[in-house]
């Protein structure tokens, strides 16, 4: 049957954080998710540019790379994040939804390795970039 | 020493994001030391604290001490370049706690180790390392 995406982020998936960041599904594929995050001034790091902070980035993107994991695995197994880097390319530009979209490109079978973008309406001008790891939690 | 450190702690103006994540400062021994209950709006799996309120609070961690360390320096705009988070332990239904430790704050570059914990310093969740472009006035 495989991993049902949609009705996971509908059942509340995205647990009390994303909600509370009004994070969205968009898309996905075989081994890949997207996520909208919709700009919020409540996000803002820089008062004086207006700019959204790294850390709802880096929440939205640990939670599409997650569902990345899921998807190419064909069902849920409760894991956790190991590491995430985050590289910031370029601040996003206020008032865009930023979407993000992870990818897992490897899979062992307790280790799950994971890249992604973060874009605000061009996919090839990312605002961050994301690589990671994610620990099963199957003994 | 530590009146003057006082005053500028009063004055930090923490961004909209930690109120957000409902994060105050504590000032401890002079330096900014940032606290975030545990709620529905930090939480991911039931009962436990999800990633990015973790690498979040992290965040705010590193801009405190950055914001502390620049006041003494004439202020500047912090801009995050990389960072960098490793998980270390499960976050569960506590308040948690962090601080930023200044490695290097040089004219255009800053390195910082930041690290939360709960219960027991000695058994930190999370670390995170940040590189920040720094914009001096």
């Amino acid at each position: 049957m495989g991993f049902d995406i949609q009705r996971f982020t509908a059942m509340g998936g995205f647990g009390g954080h994303g909600r509370h960041l009004g994070l969205e599904y968009q898309a996905h594929g075989p081994d890949w998710a997207e996520l909208a995050l919709p700009y919020d001034a409540r996000m803002i790091g820089d008062p004086a540019s207006g700019v959204i902070a790294s850390g709802p980035i880096v929440a939205m993107m640990d939670l599409a790379t997650s569902l990345a994991v899921w998807l190419k695995r064909g069902n849920f197994e409760a894991h956790v994040t190991l590491d995430l880097r985050v590289d910031y390319l370029r601040p996003a530009v206020p008032t865009r939804t930023v979407i993000g979209r992870g990818e897992c490109y490897r899979i062992t079978r307790s280790v799950a390795f994971v890249r992604g973008i973060a874009h605000d309406g061009d996919a090839d001008d990312p605002v961050a970039h994301v690589a990671g790891t994610f620990m099963s939690l199957k003994p | 020493m530590s009146g003057p450190r006082t005053e500028i702690g009063q004055a930090m103006i923490l961004p909209p994001y930690a109120t957000l994540l409902g994060c105050s400062i504590e000032w401890v021994e002079g330096m900014p030391e940032l606290v975030m209950p545990f709620g529905d709006h930090v939480m991911g799996w039931p009962g436990l604290l999800q990633g990015g309120a973790i690498a979040g609070l992290l965040e705010v961690a590193g801009i405190a001490a950055l914001t502390h360390g620049l006041a003494s320096e004439g202020g500047g705009r912090i801009k995050p370049v990389t960072v960098t988070t490793d998980y270390l332990r499960t976050g569960r239904d506590h308040p948690t706690r962090a601080v930023g430790v200044i490695l290097r704050l040089g004219q255009r570059i800053a390195n910082v180790e930041a690290t939360a914990w709960q219960e027991d310093r000695a058994k930190p969740i999370a670390t995170a390392r940040l590189n920040y472009r720094i914009l001096r006035k």
